[in-house]
């Protein structure tokens, strides 16, 4: 076991080598080995969630090599409470993807396949890098699969899109490249060790002051763009729009969470200070997100879009969670990444069934279609509720620990996101009603094929994870709980030895 | 009685490499008077071969620490710093050499001068990393000039080859013009053109006077052109257009990597001392070539053009390692040669090898659809660009990642910061081609792929250097570290 994460995470690569030398005319073994390596993937990934050790606040599966010594850059891979989840949610995410591509990619499968299994090996290691320099690479090196993705078998508009996505995304993270690198030197002068390792980094104190605060920003800028935060969300729907199904559930479902898992696993523990400071202003951000977003979706005339936006309103109560620095909060913004993720992926997967039957998304083109598709429609409904946070279902659970930490900490920023949730219902009951239910007004649904085995596949477990998270969050939330105490503690410590420092100037 | 001739005893030891290349060039250029006279394929492969031999010389030296060796009263001076270069220099030729040999029978010029000029430039260019003395920088200079003025109007029935080599050296002509200049001062304030003794000198106190530092101002100008650094970049984009696309990719890499060398070794040891705070002129310097480099390079359909400002941009990321200084910045700019030297070679090379209607494919519509068609070379050159945006995990992230960590090191960080916007600025016009490559459809005549076996081989060597440099960076840059520690003393 002790290769259990670098073996999950390279596992695609070598799917994506031996796709790149099956001859093209094999498309069917191409199907069968892309799809083939994300099914394994997932399931050698199982045992990071059966051998792990909730109780433990430490990270696990630890493997550490040297690699470039001069630098003090090392091989350094792990997980804990906080990205255990994700790397889970990934490992399933994507077949689920690919299998939802089967027939919707039409050109070059050969390289959409490879394409979405070296995005997979790339946002794997964004969650198990436990090196500053190791996560930049990966997070540098996921960019350009998702922009091909995007731009070679998205929409209409795709090279825009393309292009606009990883402009903003490109922008946000060279800053952040300097700050890591100013962290890197900080620390080497004061303490005589240059290193990139993350736990050694955490734990020195950086100054206070406008340089954690510039460093801060630095950070919460690249991964504002990535959540995304209004105002910096305007890459998103064009890009989820423009998107294939597949894209957009991945884009959805994980790249969005890299944000977050960034704000998480970095800028809270590296400058506790700054992230104090600026607490406030990511409230008031995540709020205006959550409320706008919601008000946005609700005008729209396109499902994708509408989903697209929806996903600014859910991000923004992570956020809000995270920033709480309440162990209610913290839990519910983690479970609330791993609930987005399955809802948001669900909402794409179906929205990509219907505009594969009907070459729109429209909503006015649709109506009535629960007496075509019944078992559509009901599947649709309960995705639908639980993105929506019907109790019983997983987002009412993430929500419910975002809100309560919140009240904790500010009781209008709670009331105002709660208003949120009532927005959220209106815009994705509207849209529900105005597409499954009424009169069957166009022709052309009258003869639509309800799902197939294929699509049942794909959606089952998902619904099987919305139901489960519901009923019975526990499974989950007790891995990250020791973690995100052992984080808060450590924020709030050095949160105060850094205002120690500060004091004598 | 005549006096008994007394012959001073030469150590030949820091001329080797260089040897090598001249008895190559001397080969090729007698093996070019005898049959066949109209095949030329062997000269471009002995001429390749003796690069290989300069190389294996140079890493035997290299590994076998033959330490600093001095020659001809420290005129020529072959220490570590010198033998980087030469490796730079050496795969700079060795893949412009195998780029041309296809290349130059398809346009219809081929000859066997070619690849003597090619071997003599190369040759200017070891002598100029090599240099102990102001006059052999400007000996080394001019050996790789000239050659080089003549190669950038090889196709000489093109007018646009034309107007780049008259361009290249009249431009060259008055850059070394100040340069020469600036030794006259220099030797003026100092009694002496020899680096060191230059530097003791300047130790012992002519440190603030004007004629030196006007001097090494016009130095400094010399080599603002040759780098092609704002304001001395007007050259570059004609003659990067105007000449055959290997000539260009050469002048784009060695020419570079040589004028580096010389001038990181003439500000490391002779201007130490210089009561100027030049680091402060190199910022600025080093600001404007990136930003400018960048900006124009937006609205480039030309795609030689556009590299050739990305070149220029290219310069103002290796400026700010030199501003950094220390062994940490000087040995990024040095790393940094290396792995622009493998990119760009490897960018150019996919031009080279490309053709539309009898015509060279350098405009981006004939880049339309090409993954469809050529999805192996539309992947190499994906590579090539990512690496010259500087994306993890090719080479060129790595580099910038060293030279912009040496800025915030030595308390640049906006010099930095600079830095990484223009980085997003370039991805845009690097990105763009991707798009045309992979995001479009081909329209009109079909960009095809000129067989060419070297031409592959070129590609495959580059694209491992910017692979393997991406991935395993460590020893080599330990190497370009330690090469610049001496100079640092």
């Amino acid at each position: 076991m002790a290769y259990l994460l670098t073996l999950v995470t390279f596992l695609p690569v070598v799917g994506a080598v031996v796709v790149l030398l099956l001859p093209r005319r094999q498309e069917a073994a191409t199907k069968l080995v892309t799809l083939g390596t994300s099914v394994v993937t997932f399931a050698i990934s199982l045992p990071v969630y059966f051998r792990f050790d909730p109780a433990s606040a430490d990270y696990q599966f630890v493997e550490q090599r040297a690699w470039i010594p001069s630098l003090g850059v090392s091989y350094h891979v792990g997980v804990d409470g906080i990205s255990v989840l994700l790397v889970l949610l990934t490992t399933f995410l994507m077949p689920l993807a690919l299998l939802s591509s089967w027939t919707s990619v039409e050109s070059r499968w050969k390289e959409f396949a490879i394409t979405m299994l070296l995005l997979e090996t790339g946002m794997l290691g964004v969650f198990v890098a436990l090196d500053l320099f190791l996560f930049y690479v990966f997070w540098e090196a996921m960019l350009i699969p998702m922009y091909l993705i995007i731009g070679i078998w998205g929409g209409p508009n795709r090279v825009y899109a393309a292009v606009k996505f990883i402009l903003y995304t490109l922008t946000g993270s060279l800053l952040m490249l300097v700050a890591i690198l100013f962290v890197y030197f900080q620390h080497g002068a004061a303490t005589s060790t240059y290193t990139f390792d993350l736990p050694v980094l955490v734990r020195f104190v950086i100054p206070g002051g406008l340089t954690q605060d510039l460093l801060f920003l630095a950070f919460a800028l690249a991964f504002a763009i990535k959540v995304p935060m209004f105002p910096f969300h305007t890459w998103l729907p064009d890009a989820h729009v423009e998107a294939p199904t597949a894209g957009s559930v991945i884009l959805a479902g994980v790249l969005l969470k890299m944000g977050t898992y960034g704000f998480l696993r970095f800028c809270l523990p590296l400058f506790p200070q700054a992230s104090m400071t600026w607490a406030p202003w990511l409230f008031a951000l995540s709020i205006i997100g959550i409320i706008y977003g919601a008000w946005i979706s609700t005008v729209q005339a396109d499902i994708k879009k509408l989903v697209a936006y929806s996903s600014v309103s859910h991000l923004g109560f992570v956020v809000l969670g995270l920033f709480t620095l309440t162990p209610q909060g913290m839990v519910g913004g983690i479970i609330q990444m791993v609930n987005h993720g399955l809802s948001t992926g669900a909402l794409f997967l179906m929205v990509g069934m219907i505009y594969e039957r009907r070459h729109t998304r429209l909503i006015a083109e649709f109506g009535g279609l629960w007496k075509v598709i019944p078992a559509f429609s009901v599947l649709f409904l309960i995705v639908c509720l639980s993105s929506l946070g019907l109790p019983g279902l997983n987002g009412f659970v993430g929500e419910f620990l975002i809100l309560l930490g919140t009240f904790q900490v500010h009781r209008l920023a709670a009331a105002l996101a709660t208003s949120g949730i009532i927005f959220a219902a209106v815009y994705l009951l509207w849209m529900y009603q105005r597409v499954c239910f009424g009169e069957l007004t166009s022709e052309a649904n009258r003869r639509l094929r309800d799902l197939s085995p294929r699509e049942w596949a794909v959606l089952l477990p998902v619904l099987l994870f919305i139901v489960w998270i519901g009923v019975y969050p526990t499974t989950f939330t007790a891995m990250t709980e020791p973690s995100v105490q052992a984080l808060i503690t450590q924020v709030q410590a050095k949160a105060q030895a850094t205002s120690a420092l500060l004091i004598p100037r | 009685m005549t006096p008994p001739l007394i012959l001073p005893a030469v150590d030949l030891r820091p001329l080797w490499p260089m040897l090598v290349i001249v008895l190559t060039a001397t080969v090729v250029l007698l093996l070019d008077l005898i049959p066949p006279r109209e095949r030329k394929d062997h000269l471009g492969f002995v001429s390749a071969l003796g690069v290989v031999a300069a190389l294996v010389v140079t890493y035997w030296m290299t590994f076998a620490g033959a330490g600093e060796l001095r020659g001809f009263r420290g005129m020529v001076v072959l220490d570590a710093y010198a033998l980087f270069f030469n490796i730079v220099i050496g795969y700079a030729t060795g893949l412009m050499l195998l780029l041309s040999m296809d290349y130059i029978r398809r346009e219809g010029q081929e000859s066997g001068e070619f690849y003597v000029l090619v071997l003599l430039s190369a040759l200017g260019m070891m002598l100029m990393a090599a240099a102990g003395d102001l006059i052999i920088v400007f000996l080394g200079l001019e050996t790789m000039s000239i050659s080089l003025y003549v190669l950038a109007g090889f196709f000489r029935t093109r007018p646009d080859a034309g107007e780049a080599s008259l361009k290249y050296l009249l431009i060259g002509a008055f850059a070394s013009g100040f340069f020469l200049y600036g030794i006259a001062l220099i030797f003026g304030a100092t009694g002496t053109t020899n680096l060191d003794r230059i530097a003791n000198a300047v130790a012992a106190g002519s440190g603030r006077d004007p004629m030196l530092v006007i001097g090494l101002g016009l130095l400094l100008v010399g080599f603002g052109f040759k780098i092609s650094s704002v304001p001395f970049h007007m050259w570059a984009p004609d003659v990067y257009e105007g000449a055959p696309t290997s000539v260009t990719a050469f002048i784009a890499t060695g020419s570079k990597a040589a004028a580096f060398a010389a001038l990181l070794r003439v500000l490391l040891t002779a201007m130490r001392g210089v009561a100027v705070d030049w680091p402060m002129v190199v910022w600025a310097m080093a600001a404007v070539t990136m930003t400018v480099g960048n900006v124009v390079a937006l609205a480039q359909q030309n795609l030689k053009r556009m590299l050739a400002y990305s070149s220029i941009a290219h310069v103002g990321y290796m400026l700010v390692g030199v501003v950094a200084g220390g062994a940490l910045g000087n040995g990024s700019v040095l790393f940094y040669l290396l792995i622009y030297t493998f990119t760009t070679a490897g960018a150019f090379g996919a031009l080279v090898l490309l053709e539309r209607a009898g015509h060279e494919a350098v405009r981006l519509e004939d880049f339309g659809g090409l993954a469809t068609r050529h999805p192996m070379l539309a992947a190499a050159l994906s590579i090539f660009l990512l690496s010259l945006v500087g994306i993890p995990p090719t080479a060129g992230f790595v580099g910038k990642f060293y030279l912009f960590g040496a800025a915030v090191k030595a308390g640049y960080v906006w010099l930095a910061v600079v830095g990484v916007l223009n980085s997003a600025v370039a991805a845009y016009y690097y990105l763009r081609l991707i798009v045309y490559m992979y995001m479009r459809e081909p329209e009109g005549a079909p960009t095809v792929l000129a067989p060419s076996f070297s031409g592959a081989l070129a590609l495959a060597v580059a694209l491992w250097g910017v692979v393997q440099l991406g991935v395993a960076p460590g020893p080599l840059f330990d190497l370009a570290q330690a090469a610049v520690v001496p100079l640092l003393r």
